[in-house]
């Protein structure tokens, strides 16, 4: 083994320390000579520690990157960290999407002894899940208009502009950012999500911000700041439609300076932060409003993708469908459940105004609900078969979108609809447990505190069901 | 027999599909009939790299890393394939011309200077 850097090749830890790194890594000297593998790497290209030690990396590799060691040598000259994609080849003769990390490694010199790289495989990951793996992160759709979406994500991960989710309550703008930040440079870096429409004005303002010790009553020590802890990486703002407005101001000012004052303050923070924001608010008709800045909105607007409510998304219902029967029955007894071609029909049906979210929970209700090897009509929430029309008028309603309703937001029948579908699904899963509220939470895959605020909000709790009679 | 290396400087190139150089090279026994001829490929193409292997009428290919489909390609052509093999390309020139080289193998050249 070449005598690199005593500090950082002391060979009997090495090896250990690599293994316990989760992605495969190498180490090279100044002459972009292997020192060191690990494992994983070793499982990746098939040439373990002592084949590997001593050959040029790019041999081992077998990267796009390599371009004869030119990136590698540019590390090393400028001693700051790059993070590159590209692939490689695997001992199985098949090609891997990775991102490259490539940090110097520094000895008792200034300059860098050598490198460490890092691969991170970027082929496993959900965002452009063609297949139904199984997998609760992996984004389903085979449809024109998700592979449309998916086709956009490469791109979008691949600048550093703001980037504008729009689509309505439960098409998956939460995963499709993540997806983004994934596939970035900045993936492996924090990806932090605040929810602007959860939190009053100046406790958002806090938790974006943050404050120094002092600031104001109860503030007992500096808090870093959702923007601060996402040095680096991606910001996702969601329901930035709900933000109040002069947090919009200020949210303005730091994507244009890249700096703000935490609350109480007198130094300026300066961060290096994407921001990805959501929401399923028309913005355009907020800042005609006036209810959201013009400005922040072209900020924000750079790059922006709609995601399909899930009646646009053809033969998707069918392929989520299955997705979810086969996590529901993994989850509980494990055997393998099916629908009827009636109930199917009555679930194809559907227009679905709550999205996956909503499908996915009447599939869960009826995975629990139903005893049977196969689901019937008779097991599908009662509100369902309650509302659905036939199959020949229900496909009329689908392809015709409410008037005077933004495609972007769902229609208000659907949301009363909604409403009333979650409250009998409550109901029913109650009766069926007997009242049993943790068992209720179980089988609607809630947790307590969200089945006991559906319950207020439904008027379900004892005190307003007494008070409200009907409610 | 007629072999076909890819190369990148002194090197069996890394990999197949972004080798820019190819040796040709004729012999058999541990001999080699005429001259190795050097071609300079206009850019990276593994699909061209395959056309010229076929054009050449190559027996024996010797590369680093290889996708599946143009190994599989090779095979049903009934071209031999040696590939991952690492080090000088001269040095595996002379072990497949004796009959010594094995796919995957790291040749003592590959070390040199360490």
């Amino acid at each position: 083994m070449p005598n690199v850097s005593p500090v950082i090749f002391a060979d009997i830890v090495l090896p250990d320390l690599l293994d316990a790194i989760p992605h495969p890594v190498v180490v090279v000297d100044r002459n972009l000579r292997v020192v060191a593998v690990n494992s994983r790497l070793e499982a990746l290209t098939g040439l373990g520690q002592d084949d590997a030690c001593g050959l040029y990396v790019d041999s081992v590799l077998r990267s796009s990157i390599g371009g004869r060691g030119r990136i590698f040598r540019e590390v090393l000259e400028s001693g700051r960290a790059r993070v590159v994609e590209g692939d490689i080849l695997g001992r199985d003769r098949r090609r891997l999407t990775m991102q490259f990390t490539l940090a110097p490694l520094h000895g008792q010199s200034d300059e860098p002894a050598g490198l460490v790289i890092t691969l991170d495989d970027l082929s496993i990951r959900g965002a452009g899940a063609d297949q139904d793996s199984g997998s609760a992160d992996a984004i389903i759709g085979q449809s024109a208009k998700m592979q449309k979406v998916f086709d956009l994500i490469p791109l979008m991960a691949r600048t550093e502009a703001s980037v504008l989710i729009t689509g309505e309550t439960g098409t998956g703008k939460d995963k499709i950012a993540e997806a983004i930040h994934q596939r970035s440079s900045r993936a492996g870096k924090p990806f932090i999500k605040i929810n602007c429409g959860a939190l009053p004005e100046s406790l958002l303002e806090s938790e974006l911000f943050g404050y120094v010790k002092g600031a104001f009553t109860g503030a007992v020590k500096d808090k870093p700041g959702m923007f601060r802890l996402a040095q680096g990486g991606t910001l996702f703002l969601t329901e930035i439609g709900d933000m109040p407005l002069p947090l919009q101001v200020k949210l303005l000012s730091v994507l244009d300076d890249q700096e703000f004052f935490p609350l109480g303050g007198e130094k300026k923070v300066q961060v290096d932060v994407r921001i990805i924001a959501a929401t399923h608010r028309p913005l355009k008709d907020r800042v005609a409003a006036g209810l959201f800045r013009e400005d922040l909105f072209y900020r924000l607007n750079v790059l922006h993708l709609h995601l399909p409510p899930l009646r646009e998304r053809d033969s998707d219902t069918r392929f989520l469908v299955n997705h979810f029967l086969r996590t529901f029955a993994a989850r509980t007894s494990g055997q393998t459940r099916t629908f009827s071609f009636a109930a199917l029909e009555v679930l194809m049906a559907y227009p679905f105004p709550g999205n996956i979210r909503e499908l996915r929970n009447i599939v869960e209700y009826c995975v629990n609900i139903c005893p049977e090897r196969e689901i019937d009509v008779e097991h599908l929430p009662s509100s369902l078969l309650g509302r659905a029309p036939q199959p020949g008028a229900a496909a009329a309603e689908i392809s015709r979108p409410a008037e005077g309703v933004s495609p972007s937001q769902p229609n208000a029948t659907a949301a009363v609809d909604w409403l009333t579908i979650e409250r009998e699904l409550i109901v029913n899963t109650l009766t069926l447990t007997r009242g049993n509220r943790s068992r209720a939470a179980v089988i609607l895959g809630w947790g307590r505190t969200t089945l006991w605020r559906k319950l207020k909000q439904h008027g379900l709790t004892p005190e307003t069901g007494n008070k409200g009679g009907s409610a | 027999m007629n072999i076909l290396i890819t190369v990148q400087d002194h090197s069996v190139a890394p990999r197949f599909d972004q080798a820019t150089e190819v040796l040709i090279a004729t012999g058999e026994a541990g001999r080699l009939d005429g001259q190795v001829r050097t071609i300079i490929l206009p850019h990276r193409s593994a699909e061209d790299l395959s056309d010229l292997i076929v054009k050449e009428d190559i027996d024996c290919l010797v590369c680093g890393g290889i996708e599946d489909s143009f190994y599989r390609f090779f095979k049903w052509k009934k071209i031999r394939v040696y590939d991952g093999v690492i080090g000088a390309h001269a040095e595996a020139l002379s072990l497949v011309l004796s009959g010594e080289l094995r796919p995957g193998m790291v040749l003592d050249s590959a070390r040199a200077g360490v």
